[in-house]
Order: structure tokens, then sequence, then C-alpha cells
């Protein structure tokens, strides 16, 4: 079954300077268990797509479906972990109190928050430092830690906003290979959004490339690289070909113009 | 302890600036009194003497210019004789045993502290309930907000002796009552418009991160937007305090009150007393800024607990 099955879905925003088109036409499904990356430049609706999917912002025309419902009732049913640019922990929590917060929303009792903070924690490779306040933490450690707290509670599918887009490289690429280890052994569907060619191609299953005015879907590949990926793909004639498609995407999308 | 010296200095030369502005000051009274008691004076008379600026006569009467550090009623009493006035009205009447004495600074700053801890609390009260209100409600937003402002537009002064008779017709016995609504009527308003902006302070990604969690709106305000708030709500807090204690003073003054701080600088005023009016107005100091430091230090362990540095 489809996890997201988005048909001719449009948004416009209302502005002073007159209609924008974020989202024009979209069409897209996302399986279940994918790794699907949203590309293109700054215009480009990818961040939208990833709102609407969340319910964040309503669809001005078309349908869309979120383990088959409206993204309302997926919202409701809380299906889905937002992970958003910014790591956005609060500063009077500990690290583990913030991993804590969507189980105490959620009315989890003590023991089974207390347990899955634990087990959170080691799946995002922070364990000891549950009792941190997160101003003691480096910026990539913060963001870890807001992947933790997307993933405390049972949701099958992890949006994730630009997670890496504040950081340095080397940081970031240690957070990709890792992010990659904590999608095999989570099986999520992960939809991510990207300013990144590289992180596009090494990260995902499928490649979503966006152009803008107005935001529609110009390519998306299906990436025959294989799911095992240590970093040094990257160098491969495979992985560069992808990148290849992916730059001309952009290209024939006018995005840089 | 490195903030001590700087403090010390610049309260140096304060004292300092004090002790040389009280040779001008008292001259001419200085000058009335040693003529009185037979002293060639020059120019003769205290009328004549109004036409010649103070530094000319105590360049003419160089011998008279200490006389102005040790008068009874002086213009300007110098620092050690406040001092000397304030140890004689405080820790004097203490080792007497009488420091509830109606003599007694004690006594008339507990009767200024009760009502400024009173209007402290109930501005407070009003002012967090008004910001709740003004973020929670767009009609309260639009009609709240512009009345609060306006309302520190008018002088205090002014409306003092309205809120004393308007309580009096009520049949409120006694001033500490009024006392407390003119001082919460200074007080509320830096701490409503703190707590607005604190409780507005999360970025938009925090509310729709608690949306995608499907949070009640009581659950967004007592896990994001209280906690947000506190830093904004202790730095409100101090200047609220203050302003509590200016509006009890302020009560004080216009109103034929006999006890507290304000109607000491008042009695001191009528009997031209200056040495009781300038130790009432350092003892309402003083009570300020011990106030406000045990707020700081409050804001201080708080803030640690909460792990935000302060």
């Amino acid at each position: 079954m489809s996890v997201v099955t988005a048909n001719g879905l449009d948004l416009t925003f209302q502005t002073n300077d007159g209609p924008v088109h974020a989202l024009k036409g979209v069409d897209l499904t996302i399986e279940k268990g994918e790794f699907v990356s949203f590309i293109g430049p700054s215009g480009c609706g990818k961040t939208t797509f990833l709102r609407v999917m969340a319910d964040l912002e309503q669809p001005t025309g078309g349908s869309i479906t979120v383990n088959g419902v409206s993204p309302q009732e997926a919202r409701l049913a809380r299906a889905y972990g937002y992970v958003f640019q910014a790591a956005g922990l609060y500063p009077w929590r500990t690290i583990g109190g913030n991993i804590r917060l969507p189980l105490e929303i959620m009315g989890y009792d003590k023991a089974e928050q207390a347990e899955r903070v634990a087990k959170t924690l080691d799946l995002v490779d922070l364990s000891g430092f549950e009792k941190k306040f997160p101003w003691q933490l480096s910026g990539g450690m913060q963001q870890r830690a807001s992947i933790a707290r997307a993933l405390a509670f049972d949701a099958d599918i992890l949006l994730m906003d630009e997670p890496f887009g504040a950081l340095d490289e080397i940081v970031r690429d240690h957070l990709n290979e890792q992010l990659l280890q904590l999608w095999a052994r989570t099986e999520k569907t992960i939809a991510f959004v990207t300013h990144s060619i590289p992180e596009a191609v090494y990260l995902s299953t499928k490649i979503v490339v966006m152009s803008p005015r107005p935001g529609r879907i110009t390519d998306v590949i299906e990436s025959p690289l294989p799911k095992e990926r240590p970093l040094e793909i990257r160098d491969t004639p495979e992985f560069l070909a992808v990148a290849h498609r992916v730059r001309e995407g952009l290209r024939a999308g006018h995005s840089y113009d | 302890m490195r903030s001590v010296l700087p403090v010390i200095t610049v309260l140096g030369a304060l004292i300092a600036i004090w002790f040389l502005a009280v040779g001008p000051m008292n001259i001419r009274v200085s000058l009335d009194m040693a003529e009185r008691s037979g002293a060639t004076v020059l120019p003769e008379g205290s009328v004549e003497r109004r036409s010649v600026s103070v530094w000319k006569l105590m360049a003419q009467n160089s011998a008279h210019v200490s006389a102005g550090y040790a008068l009874d009623r002086p213009r300007l009493p110098t620092p050690v004789q406040v001092g000397q006035e304030l140890w004689k009205t405080t820790g004097a009447m203490v080792m007497r045993g009488r420091a509830w004495s109606k003599r007694s600074l004690i006594y008339h700053g507990w009767i200024t502290l009760q009502s400024t801890l009173w209007g402290f609390f109930l501005g407070t009260a009003i002012g967090i309930a008004g910001a709740v209100a003004i973020v929670y409600s767009r009609v309260a937003n639009m009609s709240l907000m512009p009345w609060a402002i306006i309302s520190q537009t008018i002088p205090i002064v002014a409306l003092a002796p309205m809120i004393i008779v308007v309580s009096g017709q009520l049949g409120v016995d006694g001033r500490g009552f009024p006392k407390a609504i003119i001082s919460a009527y200074l007080c509320f308003f830096p701490v409503l418009v703190g707590m607005v902006k604190g409780l507005r302070s999360p970025q938009a990604s925090q509310l729709d991160l608690l949306k995608t969690y499907h949070a009640t709106s009581l659950q967004s305000f007592l896990k994001l937007r209280l906690p947000a708030s506190v830093p904004y709500l202790f730095t409100s807090l101090k200047v609220g305090i203050a302003a509590a204690l200016v509006g009890t003073i302020v009560g004080e003054l216009p109103t034929g009150a006999i006890s507290g701080l304000g109607a000491r600088i008042l009695i001191g005023d009528q009997f031209g007393t200056p040495l009781a009016i300038w130790s009432a107005l350092f003892a309402a100091a003083i009570l300020a800024g011990v106030l406000v430091t045990l707020l700081d230090l409050v804001q201080k362990t708080t803030l640690k607990r909460m792990g935000m540095q302060a």
C-alpha cells in the first residue's frame, strides 16, 4: 500500500502582490519504506509539500492521502514525526525531557516514557546525554536529539525539513550515514527536503526534483544504488550518473534563472 | 564580587559631589544665621544677598562656609547628617527596644512594604491574567491593550486621591487597600507587557511541532508558552516591584496618610525638617534595592534550575 498519494495537488497563497503558486499539479506516490528526497531551489514548494502532508498547510486543489486517509486524520492519529531545520529543543528541558515531550502529550505512562527515551537515545547514539541541557550539546547532537524526539512515538512516517541544512559538511556526512543506518533499523518511510544534490543522491531510494514559479515536479528518479551505502559510494560512476540526472532535472526546470 | 569595586567607585563619586554641593546650597541659610547672631556678612541683609550668586557669597564670606555643613535645618543636608538621622530613626531605636514607635522608620517602612507587596501581588496577577487573555483572544488583544497603554499615561498623582475617595465611599476602612490598588495600578503594566512578549516568544515551528503531536491548547500553554515566558516574567517583575513601591509612596503623599514612608516625606516637607525627608527618601531607596535584589536572587536560582543561564 502506498503511504502518500497526491493527485493534481495545488496550493496557491494569496499575498498582497497577487497569488503565489506554491504547488501546481503535483502528482506523487510514496511507497512504504521508501526514502524520498525533495530537491530544488528556494520557492519550488518542497517544504510546502511536506507541510501539506503534515496538515500544516491546506491545499487549494487536487487530492492527497496519507496512510489512506486525509492529512488531518493522519495527524490526529499521530502518524508521523516532523523534524524542522532548527532543532527547536526546549532550553528548559534536558535532552531526555525534550524527547519525553511528545510522550507526555500523548499520555504514555511514566515507565513507558522512560523506556522509550532510553531506546530512542540509543538509536541516535546519544545514550549518556539524557540529563544534559541542549546548550551543553553541539549543533549536530542537538539535531540528533530532535530526530530522537520525532522517533519516540510509533509514527511510521518521518518528515524531515532540511534537518542538516544549518550544519557544516563534516558533521553532515556523519549524520547522513547515521540516518541511513537508522532508516535500515526502523524501516520507517522518510520524506526528506534538501538543497544538496550529493545529500539527496546519497540518502534516497527516490529523488523528486522540483522547480519554482509555479512549484512543480520536473523529474522523479528511482535510484539504482544498492540499499547498503558506504560514504565511498559517492565516488562511483553510478552515483555520479544519478547526480548528473538530478542536475539536468534542475536545469530543465530553469531553476537557476 | 568583581562588581563591588565599580559600584563603590560610583557611590564614592556621588557622595563626593553631594558633599561639595552642600556648601553652595546652604550658604544663604548659614549667612542669615551668622548675621542674626551678630557677625559681619557681605553684603548685609538677606534681601540684598538674593541678587548675589552663591559663588560670590562663598568667596566674600569664606569663614561662614563651614557652618553650612552643620545646620539643623539645611537646604541640603550632608551625607553624614542623613546617615546619622537614618541611624537615629532605625538602628538606635531598635537598640532602645522601640522599633515599632511612630517615630521609627522601620515602622513606617513596614507600613509601606505591606501595601507594596499587596499591590505587587495584585498587579502581577492582573498583568499575567491580562497577558494570557491578550495572547489567546483576538478581541482582548484589540480591546485590552490600548486601554492598558492609556492607563499609564494618566498621572498617578491625579488618580490617587480619587481612588481613595472611591474606596472610602465603598466603606473600606483604613488606607492599606486603596494604597495597594494604586500600587497595583502602576505595577501591572510592565508585567502585562513582558508576559505578552514572553507568551508570544515561541517560534512558529515550535507551535507547529506541538500541532503535529495533536496537543491541546492547555498543553501547549503549560508545556511551551508558560515556561518560555519565565525569563521575560522575571525581568518585568523587577520593574514591577519598583513601580509598586513608587505607587505606594505616591498613594501616601496627597492623601493625608500619617504613616508610611510617603507620609514621612510629606510631613517632613510641611514641618520644614529636610533631614526627615532625606532619611525617608533613603529608606525608600534601600527598601527598593532590597526588593529588587531579592527578586534577582529568585530569578537566578529559578533559571538555573530550569537549565537556562541567567
